[in-house]
């Protein structure tokens, strides 16, 4: 539906461009079943996902935002290190990549939840959220963010 | 499905009146189900809705299962299995701080534990001190260990003597050379220390949750093979290899493939022993594996049952060895997070006893049962509890113990037993046909094959052919009552106390003596004629640090660095 409005726009060629999501994990963990799955979901959804192995440090994950042209960061979490997350949020603030959505997948305690929202990640997923779910919540998260970058206005 | 060593023959079938009512039976049941009732398991094995005399019969009891304690291994590696003794009810335990570790530990043996299993801070897994971390990942998934201090404050109530215990540890071992260190300290020769180094199979750490991974995979080789050597000969009761299934499994490998991983596995640290001079006879009695245990009950049991005769078969076979001792397949096991869902947490409760009693069905040695609340979070005390108190229950109140392999004979469970063992046959002549497990994950093959298998599995999750009560069926509001209480994690003042604590320690060691221990290390590391492991050993009675030992070892050896992909 806003396909049609974006490509009023002679300039724009996002809607073209399929999304563009990072799919890594920061921290210690290198349990990767549940990244391996989504990024291969968000592939057959036509998404183009960079994917990268576990213990990621955060300058490195904000610099291939920026080469990549990320659109949306997935992170994977067992437990543990999703408490980085918002160091990476301000990382990615500090290059001026603000905008980029960033979720979370795993397991992640209710306390921690609330946190994470607060420093600004856009969704969280736990064990039992579908692949449809996911894929849908995150083509959803970028197809905001380009109305955003479009119109700032009225997308706000 | 044929039993690789007993190809089926036809059954005479002179049971009067077998064929009438068999023929009843077939014709009633396709009326009442029809033509379309296909089951397969989650290895792919086709189930039948009847298992009888045709499938399976008691002629073929002595080439099948024989006696417990003896090949062909199927009813049990000993003679009076858990009835003579009960499995060993061994959970992780690991959390925050040394002293957090050693309470929660003996609660736990209140509750009923009878072996201690430490599990390690992520920090420890990946080789690094506490002070090279964010502080903000310390202690949530183990407790944190950095000294051999640390760890004497953890085992201060275990005697070292009587009690086996259970450490999470990896090439280069440091965790058990503080151990040893630790015995020395005691005066508890090292002849009568038992336990496990549970987390020391590199391979399936490399291909499947890339935890414990600190040097490469040439350098984690040649650690295990020389760790092996030494604790064989100096260590007599501890079990330096623990070859884990659990870890491909619960990436999503299919039950099948995940035993077959681990037969090949073994398989190839069996070689690298013969190829480094190692007497098989001395190493292979002390090799142990750690399953993981499904809620695919029967499946669970075949495969447990059919692993044992495998591994009895290539002990005899492949390396000609009959000493019983060889061939005895013991194993702990793990119920299975993955089939744990955050939705009704308390309905793990039964998922676990189910997983639980499938694995003690399947002969296990040792067992570990999650606590409900672990895809929530790390588990809490509360959760924790009802873990160990479900093994109790099993053991004492159901009387799993009483018979045993009570399932032995069962039309079903020898016909699936054998339909598991061709299929962990063929898949380990994949892994054989690449060149050996080494090889297989080097190339990347297994990882691929984990991937593929995870996600045939979760498409049907998605699809709704896979029932997983309270995720896509039987969906309920959420009870705010059902959600555990807040982790006590570690707050800023306890980790700025616990990191000057580390920071005194190191101080207050005698530089000199840690210097030329460490540098024992580098030494032998590039020197592949001796045993590094001992100068381990040497590096943690001199009070090297674990993160000091890792980075000699990892500046010589290499990194760990895991061949993902998606």
């Amino acid at each position: 539906m806003h396909n049609a409005t974006i490509a009023a726009r002679p300039k724009r060629t996002q809607a073209e461009r399929p999304p563009k999501v990072l799919i890594t994990k920061i921290g210690l963990d290198g349990h990767d079943r549940g990244s391996r799955l989504v990024a291969a979901y968000l592939r057959d959804a036509g998404m183009e996902v960079v994917y990268t192995g576990p213990w990621q440090v955060i300058d490195h994950v904000v610099a291939l935002a920026v080469e990549e042209d990320i659109e949306l960061i997935g992170l994977s979490s067992l437990a543990t290190d999703h408490m980085l997350v918002p160091q990476l949020i301000e990382a990615l603030r500090a290059a001026g990549l603000g905008e980029v959505p960033v979720v979370i997948g795993g397991i992640v305690p209710d306390e921690d939840e609330r946190l994470l929202c607060e420093a600004g990640v856009a969704r969280i997923y736990h064990p039992g959220s579908g692949g449809d779910e996911i894929v849908e919540g995150i083509r959803a998260l970028i197809e905001a963010a380009r109305r955003a970058a479009l119109d700032p206005v009225t997308a706000s | 499905m044929a039993h690789a060593s007993n190809p089926a023959r036809p059954v005479q079938l002179t049971l009067p009146g077998f064929e009438e009512a068999g023929a009843r039976w077939r014709s009633d049941y396709d009326t009442q189900v029809g033509p379309d009732d296909e089951i397969r398991n989650r290895s792919g094995i086709a189930v039948e809705p009847l298992y009888t005399e045709v499938q399976w019969s008691g002629e073929r009891y002595m080439d099948d299962l024989g006696f417990p304690g003896e090949a062909p291994w199927t009813r049990g590696i000993y003679a009076s299995m858990h009835r003579g003794r009960a499995w060993a009810r061994r959970q992780l335990v690991g959390m925050r701080l040394p002293d957090d570790y050693r309470a929660r530990l003996r609660t736990l043996l209140d509750s009923g534990l009878t072996a201690v299993s430490v599990a390690p801070c992520n920090s420890f897994m990946r080789g690094l001190d506490a002070d090279e971390v964010d502080p903000v990942l310390l202690g949530t998934c183990g407790v944190v260990i950095n000294t051999l201090e640390d760890l004497m404050t953890c085992l201060a109530d275990v005697d070292l003597g009587t009690m086996s215990v259970n450490l999470g540890d990896n090439a280069p071992f440091t965790l058990t050379a503080m151990t040893l260190a630790l015995a020395e300290e005691r005066a508890i020769p090292w002849t009568r220390v038992s336990g496990t180094s549970n987390q020391s199979d590199y391979l399936s750490h490399y291909v499947a949750n890339h935890m414990f991974l600190r040097l490469s995979l040439a350098g984690a080789r040649r650690m295990t093979t020389d760790f092996i050597d030494y604790t064989t000969r100096l260590v007599p009761r501890w079990n330096p290899l623990s070859v884990v299934g659990q870890h491909t499994q619960q990436a999503g490998a299919t039950p099948a493939e995940a035993m077959a991983f681990t037969l090949c596995s073994a398989v190839q640290y069996a070689e690298d022993c013969r190829a480094a001079g190692l007497k098989l006879e001395d190493v292979l009695p002390r090799f142990s594996f750690f399953f993981d245990v499904s809620i695919s009950f029967f499946e669970e049991i075949a495969k447990l049952r059919a692993g044992r005769r495998i591994w009895g078969r290539i002990v005899r076979d492949r390396f000609g060895i009959d000493d019983p001792r060889c061939q005895r397949f013991r194993f702990h096991a793990q119920t299975s997070g993955v089939d744990l869902t955050r939705q009704q947490p308390l309905n793990n409760i039964a998922r676990v006893a189910v997983q639980a009693a499938a694995g003690i069905l399947g002969g296990l040695q040792s067992l570990h049962t999650d606590s409900f609340d672990e895809a929530l979070s790390s588990p809490t005390e509360k959760a924790a509890r009802v873990a160990v108190a479900t093994q109790a229950i099993l053991c004492e109140e159901a009387g799993l113990t009483d018979v045993i392999d009570p399932l032995g004979g069962s039309y079903y469970v020898e016909t699936l037993t054998s339909a598991m063992e061709a299929e962990i046959d063929r898949v380990m002549a994949v892994v054989e046909a690449a060149g050996g497990m080494y090889a297989a994950v080097d190339a990347g093959l297994v990882q691929r094959m984990i991937g593929e298998s995870a996600r045939n599995f979760q498409d049907k999750v998605e699809s709704g052919d896979r029932t997983m009560v309270g995720v896509n069926a039987y969906v309920a509001e959420e009870d705010p009552a059902d959600r555990p209480p807040p982790l006590r994690r570690l707050s800023r003042a306890e980790t700025d106390d616990f990191l000057e604590r580390l920071d005194t320690y190191k101080k207050s060691r005698d530089r000199a003596g840690v210097t030329a221990a460490l540098d024992g290390i580098s030494r032998a590391a590039a020197d592949p004629s001796v045993n590094l492991f001992e100068q381990v050993v040497a590096a943690a009675r001199a009070g090297a640090t674990h993160g000091e030992i890792c980075t000699r070892a990892r500046e010589v050896l290499g990194a760990g660095d895991p061949r993902v992909a998606a």
